[in-house]
């Protein structure tokens, strides 16, 4: 019982991760329907340079921030130099900048921080807490925390602000959105942003407890995408629940089966939903007129 | 003979009965017209009798045989062909290679064959060639073979569909809007490639919206109003009849058929 | 034959490929540029195959390496735990590849757009992580060494000869696949590409056609696999990675999609491009990621077909 609770709670931690990564995917994937593959990137950006921010003397508070907004100004970077000037491009090309963007970043990322791995201090206690006979980290809180309130924010922005209905417009028919008056390009610059700035603060909280390094962004991406497939591709909702349940089967398994098979997981589930049920669990199946 | 017969076909789209409860029979040689407004579901007959949606409810014959549910692919091998309104051209090919690959059911060479181009591949490339040829000759683009596909003008593209289904051989032939977006030139000249097709004997089905020529060419006509038949007849009752006129052709409409006759 | 007649026959790529294959040792400095040579043949030949699915027949793979990786291995594990001759276990490789292909390949192929391109990127891991963890068989992440080929006595060993087999393979690989293109099979694929519903229509069974075409270029890219471990003498699990399958897609991309003769031209940009890099190495990735990003959103169809257009242009002035 122990055992379980143990896998549960860093099943739900990571899985809180894969949530906010996939909540990236989908903010950007309603906008543009484009598949950002730098989406875990921006991940690594956040706590890579946290870290090398750090390193270099700045207060861990305001190292932070550096890093997020460093991080949106690369998403923004993203949309404007590499997505903007493909606009008429088909979706697989698309998906090719995108990876082609997280090469590149992790390429820079190699370059201008190191190779190694690095970690950043939690932000309360690092021993852990005993609870039901299972050690759950501080820190493991403060990201289950952290999550809760971004998409909780991020839920009061798209349902009560009039941006947030101009984003829900947009993701639902772009040429009418923009028919009516409705900036576009704006709505996807923004996507892309807070997409980044969620990135990054996942990073941020999960550097204590993961570790980071340059090339930490790639997986994650993959994990992240496919919570979001599971969840129902264009579903907040649906990214969230995907992140948690992909990180409690990813534990669960690695707990009772196999570790090293652990990041197999992802990918098998990734298979499955896609012959399976490609709207995920909580997505709508298209139907295509001729 | 009946070459085509739909027993009460249905399909809804999440809730909505896009066709409800349509029955037709077309017989062998003639020239058959579905007609009505804007979506009362032509478009979803001929998707359903093409194979490309599967409907809730009714049955498919084609030539004496049940067809229900079969797809596309397997609908061409039996003969049945369509060309599409909004223009399925394989726009990377040259024109000649579209009609080319009408010909592929009747094309035989397994893929080992294909690998290594023995002698029937060579001598079925040939023949494929000429038939294509002799369709695009038909539809009056001879001349046009080896352009590319996507340099054409409008009304060519829609008579390179119908040479590309007719280079199937097929025993019927479904026509959606042919005649969309032509000019009364390019009209006229649809008008001719339909009547010579059925001189060799295939089956012709039209949707169509242009009155002048679906009254000339049509031996019957099927009206659809909100998916449901409204009624069919010969040109001749259809135009007169008074709740055709209310729920579809409309003033200008019935005079249009009625210069048809002129 | 005129001019026109000779540029237009069917195997003009692979009479072309053969000529540079042949002469292109005179200019070799030294006896080291005989394996930048094998080692872009090899690529390119892999670049056919998947320019057959993605170039041609419109579909698309992102995990395509996990093919190599698969004939990489088993040149390597048939001989050092099973006793095997290693020209056999190219064959069984390959065939071991299309059997794979045909198994993943039925269900995801009904997929399109970015759902297939994700389908076959978790493939493509998938295999990554089988090849690191059975590290009984596989070695694990280090890998493990490849015994050479031997054929009746004689042993293919040297760059030199390794030069000799890539490129006539590859020009066998050409003369296939421009076969393949003027055939009926290549018209239903190339009708596929263009729309499905049209080609279905015309009684093409689109499941079937693209099964086979994804068939071929696993199989393309399990030789090219099973090459590279003979020739390297060693084989690890980056073979088969993520890294490996989207340079794999840029190659395709480089050299023009559709065009097969561009396959070799992207194989040899990127093959040659890090050897010429040794000093900046570090850059390797960086660079990567900047040459996909600025093809996909500048010259998306590749540099033979914009030469070829461009030349077309310039003729007709």
């Amino acid at each position: 019982m122990a055992e379980l609770l143990q896998f549960a709670f860093s099943g739900l931690t990571v899985g809180a991760i894969y949530a906010l990564v996939a909540l990236g995917f989908t903010l950007i994937y309603k906008a543009s329907d484009i598949i950002n593959f730098a989406q875990g990137e921006f991940v690594m950006l956040g706590g890579m340079t946290t870290v090398f921010a750090a390193l270099a003397g700045v207060p861990l508070p305001l190292a932070a921030l550096i890093a997020i907004i460093v991080t949106t100004a690369v998403g923004l970077a993203l949309h404007r130099f590499a997505i903007e000037p493909a606009r008429d491009a088909s979706p697989v090309a698309l998906i090719m900048i995108t990876i082609g963007a997280s090469i590149f970043l992790r390429g820079v990322a190699q370059i201008v921080f190191d190779k190694r791995f690095h970690s950043l201090p939690p932000l309360f206690d690092a021993n852990p807490i005993q609870f039901g006979g299972a050690a759950i980290l501080p820190q493991s809180l403060v990201v289950l925390a952290g999550a809760t309130v971004i998409v909780t924010m991020l839920w009061l922005f798209i349902d009560r602000t009039l941006f947030g209905k101009a984003v829900i417009a947009t993701a639902a028919n772009r040429l009418a959105a923009r028919l009516i008056g409705i900036d576009t390009r704006r709505i996807v610059d923004f996507s892309f942003a807070i997409s980044a700035a969620i990135g990054a603060i996942a990073g941020v909280l999960i550097t204590p407890i993961a570790l980071t390094s340059y090339d930490a962004g790639t997986l994650l991406a993959l994990k992240g995408f496919a919570a979001a497939m599971l969840g129902g591709i264009g579903s907040a909702p649906g990214a969230v629940a995907g992140g948690l349940l992909l990180g409690m089967i990813e534990a669960l398994s690695a707990g009772y089966l196999s570790s090293n098979y652990k990041d197999a997981v992802a990918f098998l589930i990734i298979l499955v939903v896609l012959v399976a049920i490609p709207q995920g669990l909580f997505g709508r199946a298209k139907v295509e007129r001729v | 003979m009946l070459i085509l017969e739909a027993d009460r076909l249905s399909i809804a789209f999440g809730g909505v009965r896009a066709i409800d409860e349509v029955s037709i029979s077309i017989a062998s040689g003639q020239v058959f017209s579905i007609i009505g407004p804007n979506g009362s579901g032509k478009t979803t007959l001929f998707n359903l009798i093409s194979g490309i949606y599967l409907p809730n409810d009714g049955s498919i014959r084609l030539a004496g045989e049940t067809v229900t549910g079969l797809a596309p692919d397997r609908l061409a091998r039996r003969g049945l062909s369509r060309t599409f309104q909004n223009l399925q051209i394989f726009s990377r090919m040259s024109v000649l290679e579209n009609v080319m690959v009408g010909r592929h059911r009747h094309e035989r060479t397994g893929i080992l064959a294909d690998l290594l181009h023995a002698p029937t591949v060579s001598r079925q490339n040939l023949a494929t060639r000429e038939a294509a040829r002799a369709a695009l000759a038909r539809v009056g683009l001879a001349n046009d073979g080896d352009r590319s596909a996507g340099s054409l003008a409008y009304g060519a593209l829609k008579r390179l569909e119908i040479a590309r289904a007719l280079a199937s051989e097929p025993i019927v032939l479904l026509l959606d809007e042919p005649a969309a977006g032509c000019n009364p030139v390019e009209t006229q000249e649809i008008d001719r490639v339909i009547r010579s097709i059925v001189k060799d004997g295939i089956t012709v089905v039209l949707v169509e919206h242009d009155m002048r020529l679906v009254m000339n060419i049509s031996d019957r006509i099927h009206v659809l109003a909100s998916g449901r038949t409204l009624t069919e007849g010969t040109p001749e009752q259809v135009r007169s009849d008074p709740a055709v006129v209310q729920v579809y052709l409309g003033v200008h409409g019935s005079q249009e058929a009625a210069r048809a006759f002129d | 034959m005129s001019l026109r007649a000779l540029l237009e026959n069917r195997l003009m790529a692979a009479i072309a490929v053969a000529a540079i294959v042949v002469i292109l040792p005179y200019f070799f400095p030294s006896a080291y540029y005989y394996r930048i040579g094998a080692l872009v043949f090899i690529f390119a030949l892999a670049v056919v195959g998947l320019n057959l699915l993605m170039g041609f027949a419109g579909q698309v793979s992102l995990g395509h390496a996990g093919f190599l990786g698969i004939g990489a291995y088993s040149v390597a594990i048939g001989p050092v735990h099973f006793g095997m001759p290693s020209w056999l276990c190219l064959f069984a490789g390959a065939i071991l590849s299309g059997a794979v292909a045909f198994a993943v390949g039925r269900p995801i192929l009904k997929l399109k757009g970015h759902y297939l391109a994700v389908a076959t990127l978790g493939f493509g891991l998938l295999v990554a992580i089988v090849l690191t963890n059975e590290a009984i068989l596989t070695g694990g992440p280090d890998g493990m060494s490849v015994p050479g080929l031997a054929l009746f006595g004689w042993r293919a060993r040297g760059s030199d000869t390794w030069y000799w087999i890539a490129g006539v393979t590859l020009v066998g690989g050409f003369v296939l696949a421009l076969n393949l293109m003027e055939s009926s099979t290549g018209r239903a694929l190339q009708a596929i590409h263009d729309s499905e519903i049209a080609a279905r229509v015309l009684g093409i069974d689109v499941a079937r056609k693209k099964l086979t075409v994804f068939i071929i270029s696993a199989m393309y890219a399990s030789v090219a696999g099973s090459y590279l471990a003979l020739f390297n003498g060693h084989i690890t699990p980056d073979a088969a990675g993520f890294l490996r399958s989207i340079e794999l897609v840029a190659m395709v991309v480089l050299g023009g999609m559709g065009s097969i003769f561009g396959s070799l031209v992207g194989a040899a940009v990127l093959v040659v491009l890090p050897q010429a890099l040794t000093i900046f190495h570090e850059y390797e990735q960086a660079l990567l990621g900047l040459i996909v990003m600025g093809f996909m959103i500048f010259l998306r169809q590749g540099i033979v077909p914009s030469l070829a257009a461009a030349l077309a242009g310039w003729r007709k002035c």
